[in-house]
């Protein structure tokens, strides 16, 4: 890296004079008369700036992009001339160590003198590579800032080319976002293509057995693993179904409370709370869940003569609504604020309680938006990870009974890639799976909420 | 058309209607309770929430320690005196066997101990973390060998846990994790006022260990930051560049709708597949190390940047039209309107917004643990490159572990990231109310 940073400072520092020096001679070309410049001088400043410090950073970027990977595949050209027998799974794993013994990490292997002398080879590609990389990089700059700095007239549009590279810089960013859906498609799309090579698509979303351990020999009994998901999917919408039996009514009856009753007193006083309960981390939650309320659960169970597992769907699923009251809460608030009040006037008009008015003209005319607060809620309470991975069980167990352990899609993801095991195994492959799932479902969610509340809600305006 | 004289007008006054009446107003009050109830059970919450977090985490911030008058004994130290260099004399020190100094001191102070169990359960009061302290003290200064020591060193766990009365005495023998005996030895050195709790040094400087008493934060705190700095210096330029090109210069057409779009599906991704993103793409793909707090910093930046992006956009409607006429009519171009005038104005929101984001990005565990940061790390972390562990994840991992002792850490550093997130939120209230104009 060292050659790379002595660049990258040179490159700032060469920057950072070339602003001073194109400012400098755009003011001298005109003897200080502004009025006779196209731009202003802080433009013909960062006009050569920006010539010096894209092409050099370019240069430094395009090394760190296909660099090393350049120089692996010709180390990788040398092992197999070495050792044509190499499988593609050695290969990988030796250029791996290689990698790790760069930078300087434990190794699983016996470092021989063979071994020694790739590392060596490696790394003195690396290191030429990076000094060659350097010196291109400022020569690059110079070259960009010497042009840019002799192009300098008062006549130059320096404004109209800074700002052309602003714009830009500005439309590659708004990309990224983008790119962030698309590589997240993409990434669960291609590793869920690999799942179904080894497992069948018809065995995943409607298998009733679900046990991706996989065995220590081969001739074991489900030794490929038993990939059925619907338990997985049974669980999930076991802990949403009561997480949503806590949240909604509470979570509703808030938000009415909030926009119809309380004064703007109560409102500062409530308002906090519900703030703080959004607030808190998940993983606080799942602290509550784990070690307050599911032993509350089993003590009271026991108390009552009923067995209440340890990691019960019923602790989980109650944090959970917990955890999602602030959400419907502030949902709903939304969708009845945006009931006008001439609705509310004419039932008042017509000799309604206050209560009656709230449940036979409010309740009916923000319905779309309550539904549209209840599936994102829903959307909300299937995506959740860390409540159920600390306080849901983890064997797949097909029940409806809230008193016993059930898994959930997200805890078998979390369980399926923390630790360490090889990528390429239907076990790893099928968190992606399961991540496509889930994000297929979310998604689908949100997308009918939306419209939902945008199909309904013109009505009033 | 029906006779009018034949109807009735309504009696108001009667019995039947009154009693509608009535029941009707008891039903808006009671349904005004419903409402007061809600509210009522979401505050007994958060206090039953609050409330034994806190109850947990007090014990976890201290420390139980037990002093001793150590003889620092030569014979542990042979062949020091002939060593040839400082290094040599280090080594030595190293390696000495400093669980018998300790040992030799509690056995002089309880001569009526005997048999071996007995000795070992005696030395083990004292925390593993006592051979460091002794360690440090004689790497400190090699004078101190062959004299005695009066030095404070930690308590094991468990006595930990009887110091604070998270172990009831009343326990009966064989459920408690120290045995009467165990329990008279601690008494006794309690009566002479050899044991004392104290805020614990070694949790706020330390990282993670295998034992409660020894386990620190500041390990984490230290990766969470790092975690942090990389998530803000790439979400915020980039959402308020991507902010204040969709607000201003971008052009009505497909190109843009698919970035709104796309804006909104990432803001409803549950956080779980983000950190499947970051295992196929930043680990697998780009082979960035595991566990580093760049990759963590780039998975969470991807799922702060919806935040930042709506709420900077927010912030820059908020900008009324007649302050981009006046300085276009002043002769300003389109960016420098925007980046001179509009983004200083709107920038109060758009902070607010990002320290938003930052907060939510401290809190978040579940796409860390994709991404390998739930390794086991006991140093603390020098940079970005280096395996880390969030506060978070640590939380996560110690409420997993067995010991009792983890309960209460768990709960004290629950307690420090709330302390971080109460602190960042009031300084994005405080700059709302503060700087934000109202136009």
């Amino acid at each position: 890296m060292t050659a790379l940073t002595v660049a990258l400072t040179l490159i700032l520092a060469i920057t950072a004079v070339s602003f001073v020096a194109g400012r400098q001679k755009s003011l001298s070309l005109v003897n200080g008369q502004l009025s006779t410049l196209h731009s202003l001088p802080g433009h013909y400043g960062s006009y050569v700036l920006l010539w010096c410090l894209i092409p050099g950073l370019l240069v430094v970027l395009l090394w760190t992009a296909i660099g090393p990977g350049w120089i692996e595949s010709i180390i990788a050209g040398q092992l197999m001339a070495e050792n044509p027998d190499l499988t593609k799974a050695q290969l990988d794993l030796l250029l791996n160590d290689l990698r790790n013994q760069m930078a300087g990490d434990v190794i699983s292997r016996d470092v021989d003198s063979g071994f020694q002398d790739h590392a060596k080879a490696y790394a003195s590609m690396i290191g030429q590579g990076q000094i060659y990389t350097a010196a291109i990089a400022i020569l690059v700059t110079l070259v960009g800032g010497f042009v840019a700095y002799g192009q300098i007239n008062p006549r130059l549009r320096a404004r109209n080319r800074v700002e052309g590279v602003i714009r830009l810089v500005m439309i590659i960013s708004s990309t990224v976002a983008v790119l962030g859906t698309a590589g997240i498609v993409l990434s669960l799309i291609f590793e869920t293509g690999r799942f179904f090579e080894q497992v069948s698509f018809i065995e995943f979303l409607f298998g009733l057995h679900w046990s991706p351990q996989i065995a220590l020999r081969a001739d074991q009994v489900a030794s490929a693993g038993a990939f059925g998901a619907v338990p997985l999917f049974a669980g999930t919408l076991l802990i949403t179904f009561i997480a949503m039996l806590v949240a909604v009514p509470i979570g509703l009856m808030s938000a009415i409370y909030m926009t119809q009753y309380a004064d703007d007193r109560m409102r500062s006083l409530i308002k906090p709370v519900l703030e703080v309960l959004a607030g808190v981390p998940t993983v606080v939650y799942g602290f509550f869940a784990a070690l307050v309320v599911a032993p509350f659960f089993r003590e009271a169970g026991e108390a009552i003569g009923l067995t209440v597992a340890s990691e019960s769907a019923l602790a989980a699923g109650l944090v959970m609504g917990i955890m999602i009251i602030p959400f419907m809460s502030s949902l709903s608030d939304d969708a009845l604020t945006a009931v006008p009040q001439s609705m509310r006037d004419g039932a008042y008009a017509l000799g309604a309680t206050k209560a009656e008015t709230i449940r036979n003209v409010l309740i009916p005319a923000a319905l779309p938006g309550i539904v549209g607060a209840f599936l994102l809620s829903v959307s909300r309470a299937i995506g959740e990870t860390m409540i159920v991975v600390m306080a849901a069980g983890l064997a797949a167990n097909l029940t409806a009974n809230p008193l016993e352990a059930v898994t959930t899609v997200t805890v078998q993801i979390v369980t399926l890639l923390t630790g360490d095991q090889e990528f390429d195994s239907a076990k790893t492959l099928a968190a992606f799976a399961l991540g496509l799932v889930l994000f297929a479902v979310t998604l689908a969610l949100n997308v009918v909420a939306l419209r939902v509340v945008q199909k309904y809600r013109e009505q009033y305006e | 058309m029906s006779n009018p004289a034949a109807q009735q007008p309504t009696n108001w006054m009667s019995d039947d209607m009154q009693r509608r009446i009535k029941r009707r107003y008891a039903a808006d009050t009671r349904f005004k309770f419903y409402g007061i109830g809600a509210i009522g059970l979401a505050m007994v919450i958060l206090v039953l929430l609050l409330g034994s977090i806190i109850v947990r985490g007090i014990p976890g911030f201290m420390q139980t320690q037990i002093n001793l008058d150590v003889y620092i004994n030569p014979a542990k130290f042979s062949g020091i005196e002939q060593a040839a260099t400082p290094e040599d004399a280090e080594k030595i020190i190293m390696s000495a066997d400093y669980t018998a100094l300790y040992r030799d001191t509690l056995r002089e102070r309880f001569p009526e101990v005997s048999g071996r169990s007995d000795i070992v359960a005696l030395s083990r009061l004292i925390s593993s973390g006592g051979r460091e302290t002794l360690r440090n003290l004689v790497l400190a200064d090699q004078s101190v060998i062959g004299t005695t020591q009066d030095v404070w060193l930690p308590a094991a766990g468990d006595v930990h846990s009887l110091a604070t009365g998270s172990m009831s005495r009343e326990t009966p023998e064989g459920e408690r994790r120290l045995k009467d005996n165990e329990i008279s030895w601690v008494d006794q050195l309690e009566a002479d006022g050899d044991v004392r709790t104290v805020l614990s040094n070694d949790f706020f400087t330390k990282g993670a260990s295998r034992e409660p008493e020894l386990a620190g934060i500041w390990g984490a705190v230290v990766g969470s930051f790092l975690t942090l700095i990389v998530t803000l210096l790439i979400s915020f330029p980039i959402g308020v560049a991507t902010a204040v090109y969709l607000e201003e210069f971008a052009p009505k057409n497909r190109w843009s709708d698919l970035i709104e779009v796309n804006i909104n599906n990432l803001a409803a991704v549950p956080s779980i597949v983000y950190g499947l993103l970051g295992l196929a793409i930043f680990l697998n793909v780009f082979h960035l190390p595991r566990s580093a707090p760049l990759v963590g910093g780039m998975t969470l930046a991807l799922m702060t940047l919806p935040t930042i992006i709506i709420a900077a956009r927010a912030a820059l409607k908020a900008v009324p039209p007649s302050i981009r006429d006046a300085a276009t009519g002043l002769g300003a171009s389109k960016v420098q309107v925007t980046f001179h005038h509009v983004l200083p104005l709107a920038m109060p929101g758009v902070l607010t917004g990002t320290i938003i984001g930052m907060a939510q990005a401290l809190g978040e565990t579940a796409p860390l643990l994709m991404i390998g940061m739930v390794a086991f790390v006991v140093d603390i972390p020098g940079g970005i490159m280096d395996a880390s562990t969030v506060l978070p994840v640590q939380i996560f991992l110690w409420a997993d572990f067995p010991e009792k002792g983890f309960e209460e850490k768990t709960a004290a550093a629950i307690l420090i990231l709330l302390t971080f997130l109460i602190l960042m939120n009031a300084i994005a209230v405080f700059l709302r109310s503060r700087f934000e104009r109202k136009w």
